[in-house]
C-alpha cells in the first residue's frame, strides 16, 4: 500500500516536472517568436518603405551611334550619387523614350496584320476537317482524334460524356462561325497594309511634338544594371519588327534611377532632341583599309617586278614537291588518287586555293593516264571542279580521256560524306590521296583511314584546329598560308610569284611592328598605348 | 569573251563587296542580302546538277556490274524513298499497303526510265515503254487511292511518319556512329604522334602529358594546371598566331588575285 501511494506521489512529481517544462517551452518560445517579430520589423520591407528617392544620373547625353547601319541611339550618363556610395540604394537604370500615342495605334496594326492572315489560314484549314468530321459523326464512325482541335472539355469531369449530339452541334456551330468570319476577314486582309503604311509615315511627325503630354509618354526602351553608365538603345531595320525606331527624327530620353522599391525613383532631366542615322563609312575600320592599300600596292609592285624579270626566290614546299612523286607512284602501282577538296563553298578561299591545285594535279594525271577520283560535297564545287579537270586534259592533250564520274557528287551531309569517302578509299584503294581546302571533324577520320590504307598523303588547310590531325596522319602537310603559295609555286608564274613576295614583305612589318610595339609598350607605355591604338579595329 | 565575261563579273561584284565592308549604311547591307541571296539561288540549281551527277555515277556502276555493285543501288533506292516520302502524306489511320504498293511502282517506273535513258542500247524504247506504262499506273494510284497524297507546297511532307522515321533511326544513328569513330582515330593518331623517336617528339610527348594531366588529383595538380596554362598560353598560343597571319595575308593575296584576275584556276585556266 505504502509502495503503491509513494508511485503515484512519484508519478505526481514527475508529471509537475513535465508541466513546468512544457511552460518554460511555452514560455522561451514565446519570447523568441516576439523577439523575431521585433526583428523582423527592423527588416527590407520597413527599410524599403524608409528608403529615400536616390539621387538621379548626371551629364546624360543622347547622340547617333557611331558606324552603324542607323536606326541606334547611344545615351550616357554619370551614375547617380547613390549608386556604389551614399544611400548605395540604386539597383538599376531604366531608359524611357519619349512616345506618341500613335505609336500603340501602328503595333495595334501590325499584330492586326499578323492576327487576321492567321485566322483566314486557319479557318481554310479547319473548315474542310470540321465538314469531314461531320460526315463522320453522321456515319457513326469514332470521331475523337479528328475533334481535338475543335472540342475541349474537362478531362477531370468524369461526369462528362461526349455525346454524338454534343459534337455534332459544336462542330455546326464552329463550321457556322468559321463560314460567317472568313469572307469578313479576307475583305479586311488587304486594306491593312495600306492603314499600316499610313500610320508609319505618320509616326516620325509624332515623335517630334515632345513635350506635349497630350498625344504622348515616357515608355521603358530598356534597363541598364547598377553600375552602367551606357546604354545602346537600336532597332531592326525592317519597319515591321517589334521596336523600330526610324531614323532622322527627333527622339527624347530621359534617365529613371530605381530602387528595390518600384514606388522610389529618380527620373533625370530630359535630353533632345536626337536623330539616328546610318554611316556611309566605318571610321573603326580605318587600320583595315590601310592595311588593304599597303598590302594591294606591293602585291602590284613585285608583279610588275617580276613581269620585268625579276629573280623571285620562293622556298621549297616538300608537299608540293611530293605531288609529282605521289602521281609517278599512282601510275606504276595501277592505282587512283582521290583528291578531295574539303567540305568549304566555292566562296570560301582555300577552296578557291584547291581548285588551282587540283588543276595542276588533274593535267599531270591526264599525262601520266592515272585514273583521277574527285569525290565532292558542294553541288557548286563539283560544277567548278568538272570545269577545272575538263581544261586540265584538254591542256594536257587529252580531251578524250576526261569522263564527267571524275568528279562526282556525293552528298551535302557531313558524315554521310565521310563514310562515302572513306568507303571510296577502303574499296579502291588509292595510292595517294590529296586533301586539299577546308576540313573539319572528318579530317582525322579521313587521314586515319587513308593511312591504314597504305596511300601516300598529301593535306593542305587553313583550318587551324585540324592542321595537328592531318600532321599527324598524312605524310606531307601544308601549314596554313602554303596552301595558298602552292598554286603559285606549282605554276612558276611571274605574277603569282609576285604576290607570294608581297605577302612575305607584308609579314616582315607586322612582325616589325610587333617587335616596335613590345619595345614601346615597355620602356615609353604612352607611346606604347599611342603605337597600340593605330591598330585597333572597331566592328 | 567567254574568259572575259567571268573576269569583269568577278572585278566588279569583288570589288563592291569590299566597299561594303567597310560602308555600315542600310542601304549598303540590302545590296549585299541581295548578293548573298543569289548564292542560295544558285545553290539550288547546282543541287539538281548534284543529285543527276549521283544518279549519273550510280546507274553506270549499276550497270556495269563492278565490284560492290550493290552499294549505289542502295543509295538509288534510299535517295528515292525519301525524296518520296518528303513530298507526301498518309492518312491517318488509313492502310499502308496502296502506299507502299505506290512507292514499289514509282521505283520500279524510275529505274526502267534510267535503264532506258542511261543503259544499254537493247530494248531500250521497251523499258522506255514500261517506265512509261508504270508511271501511268502509279498516277492512276495517286488519283484513286485516298490513304496517302502528295504535298508539293507545304511543310506536312516533312513530318510524315515514314519521313520522320528513316531521318530519325537511321539517318542520325549513322551520322553518330561515324562521328564515333574519331575517338578511336583520335587515338591511333595520337599513339602515333607521341612516340618519342627524337627530340621534337620527346618534347611534344611531354608537352601532351602535362595538358592532359592538368586535371588530376593531387598535390601536384596545381603545378601542372599552371605549367599546362603555360604551354598553352605561351608557346602554343605564339605559333597559333603566326600561322593566323600567315593565313589572314594568303587569303587576302589570293582574294586580290582573283579579283584582278590574276589567279585563274577555278575558271580552269592556271
Amino acid at each position: 500500500m505504502r509502495n503503491s501511494f509513494e508511485k503515484t506521489r512519484a508519478s505526481r512529481a514527475l508529471l509537475l516536472v513535465f508541466v513546468c517544462l512544457l511552460l518554460l517551452l511555452f514560455v522561451s518560445f514565446s519570447t523568441s517568436v516576439s523577439a523575431q517579430a521585433d526583428n523582423d520589423s527592423d527588416t527590407p520591407a520597413d527599410s524599403i518603405l524608409a528608403l529615400a528617392a536616390p539621387a538621379p544620373v548626371t551629364d546624360l547625353k543622347a547622340f547617333d551611334t557611331d558606324n552603324d547601319h542607323g536606326h541606334s541611339i547611344t545615351i550616357e550618363w554619370t551614375l547617380s550619387a547613390d549608386d556604389g556610395a551614399g544611400a548605395n540604394s540604386v539597383i538599376s537604370y531604366e531608359i524611357m523614350r519619349w512616345e506618341p500615342f500613335v505609336r500603340d495605334s501602328v503595333m495595334a496594326a501590325r499584330d492586326s496584320l499578323g492576327w487576321v492572315q492567321a485566322r483566314i489560314n486557319k479557318f481554310e484549314k479547319e473548315i474542310p476537317l470540321a465538314e469531314e468530321s461531320l460526315d463522320e459523326v453522321l456515319t457513326g464512325q469514332p470521331v475523337l482524334d479528328s475533334l481535338s482541335f475543335l472540342v475541349a472539355y474537362d478531362e477531370k469531369d468524369t461526369s462528362f460524356v461526349l455525346t454524338s449530339e454534343y459534337v455534332d452541334k459544336t462542330l455546326r456551330d464552329t463550321i457556322a462561325v468559321m463560314q460567317r468570319d472568313l469572307p469578313v476577314l479576307k475583305v479586311r486582309a488587304p486594306l491593312l497594309p495600306a492603314r499600316f503604311d499610313s500610320l508609319l509615315i505618320l509616326l516620325p511627325k509624332e515623335y517630334g511634338k515632345y513635350p506635349d503630354a497630350i498625344i504622348g509618354r515616357f515608355d521603358s526602351v530598356g534597363t541598364a544594371v547598377s553600375g552602367a553608365t551606357s546604354h545602346e538603345n537600336s532597332s531592326a531595320v525592317d519597319s515591321r519588327s517589334m521596336g523600330f525606331i526610324p531614323d532622322l527624327i527627333d527622339y527624347y530620353y530621359r534617365i529613371d534611377v530605381q530602387t528595390s522599391n518600384p514606388n522610389i525613383r529618380t527620373s533625370s532631366e530630359t535630353v533632345g532632341p536626337v536623330q539616328s542615322s546610318g554611316q556611309w563609312f566605318n571610321s573603326g575600320l580605318v587600320p583595315v583599309l590601310i592595311a588593304i592599300l599597303i598590302f594591294t600596292i606591293l602585291t602590284m609592285i613585285f608583279v610588275q617586278l617580276a613581269k620585268k624579270g625579276m629573280d623571285l626566290y620562293v622556298r621549297p614546299l616538300a608537299g608540293i614537291e611530293a605531288v609529282d612523286e605521289a602521281i609517278g607512284r599512282a601510275t606504276e602501282m595501277g592505282r587512283p588518287i582521290l583528291y578531295v577538296l574539303g567540305l568549304g563553298s566555292a566562296a570560301d578561299i582555300a577552296t578557291i586555293a584547291s581548285f588551282t591545285i587540283l588543276g595542276r594535279v588533274a593535267k599531270k594525271v591526264a599525262e601520266y593516264q592515272t585514273e583521277l577520283n574527285v569525290p565532292c560535297y558542294d553541288p557548286i564545287v563539283m560544277a567548278v571542279a568538272q570545269e577545272v579537270v575538263k581544261s586540265a586534259f584538254i591542256d594536257a592533250g587529252r580531251p578524250e580521256a576526261y569522263k564527267d564520274d571524275i568528279v562526282h557528287f556525293i552528298t551535302n551531309s557531313q558524315f554521310a560524306y565521310v563514310g562515302a569517302v572513306n568507303g571510296i578509299i577502303l574499296r579502291d584503294l588509292p595510292a595517294t590521296n590529296v586533301y586539299m581546302g577546308k576540313f573539319f571533324a572528318e579530317s582525322l577520320i579521313l587521314a586515319e583511314t587513308g593511312a591504314v590504307a597504305g596511300s601516300i598523303q598529301i593535306a593542305g588547310t587553313d583550318e587551324i584546329p585540324q592542321i595537328p590531325f592531318f600532321f599527324v596522319a598524312c605524310d606531307y602537310t601544308l601549314i596554313g598560308e602554303e596552301l595558298f603559295a602552292a598554286s603559285a609555286y606549282l605554276g612558276r608564274e611571274p605574277q603569282l610569284l609576285g604576290s607570294l613576295k608581297a605577302q612575305d614583305y607584308a609579314k616582315a612589318v607586322l612582325l616589325a611592328s610587333a617587335i616596335i610595339g613590345i619595345i614601346l609598350i615597355n620602356i615609353f607605355p604612352e607611346t606604347g598605348e599611342t603605337f597600340k591604338s593605330w591598330f585597333e579595329v572597331i566592328d | 569573251m567567254k574568259r572575259q565575261l567571268p573576269l569583269i563579273l568577278v572585278f566588279v561584284f569583288g570589288t563592291l563587296m569590299v566597299i561594303q565592308y567597310f560602308v555600315p549604311h542600310e542601304n549598303s547591307e540590302i545590296v549585299k542580302g541581295f548578293l548573298l541571296d543569289w548564292i542560295v539561288i544558285i545553290g539550288i540549281f547546282a543541287l539538281a546538277l548534284g543529285l543527276w551527277s549521283l544518279v549519273q555515277v550510280s546507274v553506270a556502276k549499276i550497270n556495269s556490274r563492278k565490284e560492290n555493285w550493290e552499294y549505289p543501288l542502295v543509295t538509288l533506292i534510299s535517295l528515292t524513298v525519301m525524296i518520296f516520302f518528303g513530298f507526301t502524306s498518309h492518312a491517318e489511320n488509313a492502310s499502308w499497303w496502296g502506299y507502299f504498293l505506290a512507292i514499289t511502282v514509282f521505283l520500279v517506273a524510275l529505274w526502267m526510265f534510267l535503264q532506258g535513258f542511261m543503259g544499254q542500247a537493247a530494248n531500250r524504247n521497251m523499258k522506255l515503254l514500261g517506265g512509261l506504262g508504270l508511271l501511268i499506273v502509279f498516277s492512276l494510284l495517286a488519283i484513286f487511292d485516298n490513304s496517302w497524297e502528295f504535298k508539293f507546297y507545304t511543310a506536312e511532307g516533312l513530318t510524315n511518319q515514314m519521313f520522320v522515321h528513316f531521318f530519325d533511326y537511321i539517318m542520325i544513328p549513322l551520322q553518330a556512329t561515324m562521328f564515333a569513330l574519331l575517338a578511336f582515330f583520335i587515338t591511333s593518331a595520337s599513339y602515333r604522334a607521341f612516340r618519342a623517336r627524337n627530340l621534337l617528339a620527346t618534347l611534344l610527348l611531354i608537352s601532351a602529358l602535362i595538358v592532359m594531366l592538368r586535371f588530376t588529383p593531387g598535390p601536384w595538380g596545381e603545378y601542372l594546371a599552371k605549367t599546362s596554362a603555360w604551354v598553352m598560353n605561351v608557346p602554343n598560343l605564339a605559333a597559333q598566331r603566326a600561322i593566323v597571319i600567315g593565313i589572314g595575308l594568303g587569303i587576302v593575296a589570293t582574294a586580290l588575285k582573283v579579283i584582278l584576275g590574276i589567279e585563274r584556276g577555278y575558271m580552269g585556266k592556271g
